[in-house]
């Protein structure tokens, strides 16, 4: 493609994701969450796809920042006691409250996510655990964090948190997430296309093809792991405490450690989309996000047994996702050349 | 004794019980091109692998550059430049030959900067100009998985000239490769260790390919060292012969 059209097509995508929420009002909730579907996809595959330390766990991101932000808002504004015993109704916050608490706990989220990135990464990654191993250890973390959720007390325990109500001066709720989450996709697509392109990107990519050997030829490999891991992790938890603060609800294993929602399909999405690539955790987004809305109004009562099916279908048909298969079908476009 | 770049002094590596390398000692002068031979199981990669750090030796030192290295890791060892290619080919599949070679630059002297910027020309370039040298030049683009298992070795050994070692360790370069392409391979190996100045230690089965391309040859055969000396005297000693034939 040449860069003219690249240019084209980019502000084409900028310019229907600035209008779609004023297009479709009914749909701003959605449409928000279509973002955060994207961005799932593209942080797991920066870990999962393009370094290939299959992660089961990165749901542990998401539910941290889900957290941070709600408590580091809550603790500004009331008392920990009453806001938990009347589970948040105690007074509405002033916009100038809300965005200040909101945006305070987004900056602590994204550290708490690195943070915590750093230590897991030290533990796993600095130590050499690999392949089914790290998936297995992962696994295991994403399902303690929400056990543990359940049982704190502070952070209301199995009867979840309230996040503060959102405040009429501020306009329509999915509007203003809608925004949030459209320019933090944004940015970390500019940061992964940017990162991608360059050394980083290759030394990933090497790590996926033949850690061996990119030890044996001196890449500070345990490094590049961690980076990586964090960085995804950043994104996931300011993405995390968005959701929060969107859904209005925080249920330690419904909302925040969902593993078996929100944690499998930031997976499957990048596989459908063709993992290892830019655009193809983004494509995979789209497709699986408008796919589950279709089969949860269409197809209610069966939406399960239809996304079941739906998922066995990417893992059969197209088990190097989309931009795989095209890149096998059109080599020259969307592929490797094939001939010098 | 100072103008050996590796030395290598009593090195003893077990298995459990097995003894795959026992009180091993070995010198590489700088500049120079050593030759590891020895009948399979004798021990030849096991030492390759105490040298580059990936398994700690039970007793012995190593020194690299008058430093010891003995207890150093892979990457921090790959960095001084002492680099080893595998037996088994190892490439990095999917990827093109370009970004190969693009990412085996020497990691030692990279920046901050440079691990998040894009490859400066000169590394393309460069990277180019080791291609066309092994004959890859026209399947640069090409994902390496998709090459020929020769043409992956020479990618391999493209790779590690890129990476502008002191000291490179070819594990059996000539190994699966046709008999033509043998003769260019050992040209380029000559010329790498002449022109570019890179010490060469080389693991071969191969004799005729050994023994135009060594100086020196160590013989290794049941973990032990067997004999050393120049190619002829390799050549002619009855108990190199008894070794790769089983006589004794």
């Amino acid at each position: 493609m040449s860069s003219v059209w690249k240019y084209v097509a980019y502000s084409g995508v900028i310019a229907i994701s600035v209008v779609a929420p004023w297009a479709l009002p009914a749909y701003q909730t959605q449409l928000a969450f279509l973002w955060v579907m994207v961005l799932l996809a593209l942080t797991w595959d920066l870990v999962g796809g393009q370094m290939g330390y299959t992660s089961f766990g990165n749901i542990v991101f998401f539910g941290l920042g889900m957290y941070v932000t709600a408590v580091v808002q809550r603790n500004m504004h009331f008392g920990i006691e009453e806001y938990v015993h009347v589970a948040g109704a105690v007074e509405t916050l002033t916009p100038q409250e809300y965005i200040t608490g909101l945006f305070v706990g987004l900056g602590a989220s994204g550290i708490a996510g690195v943070v915590l990135a750093g230590i897991l990464g030290a533990c796993l990654l600095a130590t050499g655990m690999r392949g089914q191993y790290f998936g297995i250890c992962t696994l295991g973390l994403g399902i303690a964090a929400g056990e543990l959720a359940s049982g704190w007390e502070y952070i209301g325990a199995g009867s979840g948190l309230v996040t503060p109500v959102f405040p009429e001066g501020l306009g329509q709720r999915g509007l203003f997430f809608y925004y949030i989450f459209f320019l933090l996709t944004l940015m970390l697509f500019l940061t992964l296309g940017w990162l991608y392109s360059g050394h980083f990107g290759l030394a990933i990519n090497a790590i996926r093809d033949d850690e061996d050997k990119a030890e044996a030829m001196g890449i500070h490999t345990t490094r590049y792991k961690i980076i990586a891991w964090c960085l995804s992790a950043f994104f996931l938890s300011v993405a995390g405490g968005g959701v929060g603060h969107l859904v209005g609800f925080i249920d330690p294993t419904e909302v925040a450690f969902a593993g078996a929602t929100f944690g499998v399909w930031m997976i499957l999405m990048a596989i459908l989309g063709g993992k290892g690539t830019l655009w193809g955790p983004v494509i995979g987004a789209v497709i699986f996000h408008f796919t589950q809305e279709l089969f949860w109004t269409y197809l209610f009562g069966w939406q399960r047994v239809v996304m079941g099916a739906f998922i066995v279908g990417i893992v059969v048909f197209f088990p190097r996702g989309i931009m795989g298969w095209a890149g096998d079908r059109w080599p020259e476009r969307f592929g490797h050349r094939t001939t010098g | 004794m100072s103008d050996s770049l590796l030395e290598v002094d009593g090195v003893t590596k077990r298995f459990g019980g097995v003894v795959a390398n026992d009180n091993i000692s070995l010198l590489v002068p700088e500049g120079g091109i050593v030759g590891l031979i020895g009948p399979n199981g004798s021990g030849k990669t096991t030492l390759f692998s105490s040298i580059v750090g990936y398994h700690p030796v039970d007793s012995g030192t190593i020194r690299f550059g008058g430093r010891e290295i003995t207890k150093l890791r892979v990457p921090q060892i790959a960095r001084m430049g002492l680099l080893r290619t595998f037996q088994q080919t190892r490439i990095y599949r999917e990827m093109t030959g370009v970004q190969n070679m693009q990412i085996s630059v020497s990691q030692s002297s990279l920046s901050l900067r440079q691990m998040f910027s894009k490859s400066p020309p000169d590394v393309i370039e460069r990277a180019d100009h080791l291609l066309s040298f092994v004959g890859l030049f026209s399947k640069r683009n090409l994902l390496a998985g998709d090459l020929s298992f020769g043409q992956q070795k020479l990618l391999e050994f493209a790779m590690a000239l890129m990476n502008e070692p002191k000291l490179l360790l070819l594990d059996e370069p000539t190994a699966g490769i046709n008999p033509t392409l043998i003769n260019g391979l050992i040209d380029r190996l000559l010329r790498s260790n002449a022109e570019l100045g890179i010490t060469l230690l080389v693991i071969e089965h191969n004799m005729r390919a050994i023994m135009r391309l060594a100086k020196h040859i160590y013989c290794l055969a049941h973990g032990q060292l067997l004999t050393a000396g120049t190619p002829d005297e390799i050549q002619n000693d009855p108990r190199v012969i008894d070794a790769y034939l089983g006589g004794s």
